[in-house]
């Protein structure tokens, strides 16, 4: 881990909230999918948690994030309610898109979240977009845009990174690099060069760090949202990291060989949540105790949430028409 | 708001176009009548600004953004890289966080580039966000013709975007409607294409001084007639005119129907007129496979069928894409003379 030195003991423990609230939740989809109750595509972050937890806690709440089908973790970490988001996975009326998105369509304006998108690197030139209006407007605000390697490969990021770099926009790309595009892996897809270089292709910073090691990913996000707020334009900050679970839905994909099991193995020893919850309890951050109180504290908020989601109603049908415009 | 002060005018059945400017009146061709509305909606909004490639060059996107980038400054008027999905992505990114862009295409034919930001996420943001979130986002393109604009220079792709559910798709044709339509969809709240031909820049008609507004789906009859119903788009409206100018010699009445947006339809007008006529020409811009002119025949194949004397026609390209050479170019375009033998076909 990298040291913390410098980082107030609040935040190292808001971070570890963050990582613990977005684990258990997903880790509680995967467990109640059997049900079939959720009846929507669940894109799971699992094994990417240090990734949403570093970079938004350095964002206000009037920031702006924008993501993809694998997009709770960058929700929660963006301060989302769970409740909304699991009544969404319901497909209820309560859903924060009353059931029209689904889990791949989160949304919460209030916490910065002006929707997210189930096309590969579509979200990237929106977060330039909510960018050029914090420049129009003038009101400081940061536009941050999280994908996978998988839409480093797209003409958009291209795009985006040319004219983010032209206007001096105060955006951050997040690439989350997991090493698969649904099961195609990066060798097959891209030569062997690290996505991180592209930015000096394009006159930007780019910074590449250990996406498991939160504190790693909490230093680097910091340079590149200052940078951005005070007018130094945007960066590309590439985490390489991995996902536990299969591209779609709550089961690991090793078993019908789309991984090798033993590359899996190996980044199960890695686990971002794991890894730093020792590291604070070695550091006398957080001891025993104030680790339980959190977990029971999150597994409280998630109860309610499911709660919440199961008992909503599913929207009416006469009601299909709606929202259209 | 800024916009709820200006008045609309939703009328069917204002004629104010073509012919000398009437009393009090002042005329205007249609490329005046869109910079008088880029530059009214500039200045009504601060969360209004214009993007494109090319857009602030001396042509000014033929004459109709000319001069705006002085008056209003280059945050305002914004020249763009060629990067048409990027772009547009960018454009809806900033729509739906408080601006209100208008982003301009020198032809239609480069709108399939952006097929993924217009189809995947402008067209349903609203929808995906439960209403929470709306794209107030203008796209102007241009449809070129003739002097060899061939293949990817000249086509009329209304259709492609009058299939998805939360696009709004325009087509004015006069100068009145080119200003009140591109006003009313820069102050309305959904992804609106305005697609614009090119041989209606130098059109004149009468244009009131003062920002309105006309809401989509509301088409307009242009000239009133008994025998044969006529509804056309864009500069097929001209072309329907003068056919029913010439038919009109001969005692045959015309009703021409200009149709002013495809998406949504004023269905209730094209059944309204059908019902008079019970003959139905369609004439369009684009291709008849699937296309406008097809669907204004299952409107009134579907809600005006008692009504119909004779087979539905439809005036629109042949099925093949557009020729470079004048020889071709005459044979590919429709004009008033196949409307008018359209006409005594279904006599």
């Amino acid at each position: 881990m990298t040291a913390h030195t410098d980082i107030s003991a609040e935040v190292l423990k808001r971070l570890y909230e963050t990582m613990l609230r977005i684990r258990l939740f997903e880790d509680r989809v995967a467990v109640l999918y059997p049900e079939q109750l959720v009846k929507c595509p669940v894109h799971l972050c699992i094994g990417q948690e240090a990734i949403a937890a570093g970079v938004c806690a350095h964002l206000a709440k009037s920031d702006y994030i924008f993501s993809t089908h694998r997009s709770h973790g960058h929700c929660i970490a963006k301060g989302m309610d769970l409740r909304p988001m699991a009544a969404e996975l319901y497909g209820k009326t309560t859903g924060c898109a009353h059931g029209r998105g689904g889990s791949m369509h989160l949304v919460d304006t209030e916490n910065g979240i002006p929707g997210t998108t189930a096309i590969v690197g579509g979200c990237i030139p929106l977060a330039v977009g909510a960018a050029l209006t914090a420049r129009k407007m003038k009101n400081g605000r940061v536009s941050v845009a999280f994908f996978g390697d998988g839409a480093s490969d797209e003409g958009v990021f291209q795009e985006s990174l040319n004219y983010a770099s032209l206007m001096k926009l105060p955006v951050v790309f997040v690439c989350e690099n997991n090493f698969y595009a649904t099961n195609s892996p990066q060798k097959a897809r891209q030569p062997e060069v690290n996505i991180v270089e592209r930015a000096s292709g394009f006159g930007i910073p780019g910074e590449l760090a250990d996406g498991n090691d939160v504190l790693a990913v909490y230093r680097t996000a910091q340079k590149a949202v200052e940078r951005a707020r005070e007018g130094g334009g945007p960066t590309l900050l590439e985490y390489r990291t991995y996902r536990w679970k299969g591209h779609v839905g709550p089961l690991a994909d090793i078993e019908i060989g789309c991984r090798p099991a033993d590359e899996h193995e190996a980044w199960l020893k890695k686990c971002p949540v794991d890894l730093y919850g020792r590291y604070l309890q070695e550091n006398d951050v957080m001891s025993d105790q104030d680790i339980e109180a959190m977990l029971a504290r999150v597994e409280k908020d998630i109860d309610e949430a499911i709660a919440f989601g199961k008992a909503g109603q599913e929207p009416a049908g006469t009601d299909l028409y709606d929202y259209v415009y | 708001m800024p916009w709820t002060k200006i008045q609309a005018d939703d009328s069917r059945k204002q004629v104010s176009f073509g012919g000398p400017a009437s009393a009090g009146l002042r005329e205007l061709s249609y490329r005046d009548a869109i910079r008088e509305a880029m530059s009214q909606a500039l200045e009504t909004d601060p969360a209004v600004f214009l993007i494109g490639e090319g857009i602030d060059d001396p042509g000014g996107v033929f004459g109709t953004t000319v001069g705006l980038k002085d008056r209003f400054g280059a945050e305002r008027v914004m020249d763009s890289p060629i990067a048409e999905n990027g772009m547009t992505g960018v454009a809806i990114g900033a729509a739906i966080t408080g601006m209100r862009p208008v982003f301009i295409h020198m032809r239609v034919d480069f709108l399939p580039m952006c097929m993924d930001q217009i189809i995947n996420h402008a067209a349903k943001w609203s929808y995906m966000t439960g209403g929470k979130v709306k794209v107030p986002l203008t796209i102007r393109a241009v449809i070129g013709r003739g002097w060899g604009s061939a293949a990817q220079h000249s086509q009329s792709l209304q259709a492609l975007f009058a299939h998805i559910p939360g696009l709004r798709v325009i087509m004015p044709a006069t100068p009145y409607d080119a200003k009140g339509m591109i006003l009313g969809s820069i102050a309305g709240n959904a992804p609106t294409i305005c697609i614009e031909h090119r041989w209606l820049y130098d059109m004149k008609g009468n244009v009131p001084e003062e920002p309105y507004v006309i809401h989509p789906g509301i088409g307009a009859v242009r000239r009133e007639g008994r025998d044969v119903t006529i509804v056309a788009t864009s500069y097929m409206v001209y072309e329907a005119l003068r056919a029913a100018e010439e038919l009109e010699k001969e005692g045959i009445s015309i009703e021409v129907v200009d149709l002013r947006s495809v998406l949504p339809m004023d269905e209730d007008l094209i059944v309204e007129s059908v019902r008079k006529t019970g003959r139905l020409i369609a004439a369009d811009t684009g291709w008849k496979h699937c296309g406008v002119s097809a669907e204004i025949a299952a409107v009134a194949a579907e809600k005006a069928h008692a009504a119909l004397k004779a087979p539905v026609r439809r005036l629109c390209l042949p099925f093949v894409p557009a020729p470079a050479c004048q020889s071709l170019e005459k044979a590919y375009f429709p004009t008033h003379a196949d409307i008018i033998s359209a006409v005594r076909g279904i006599l």
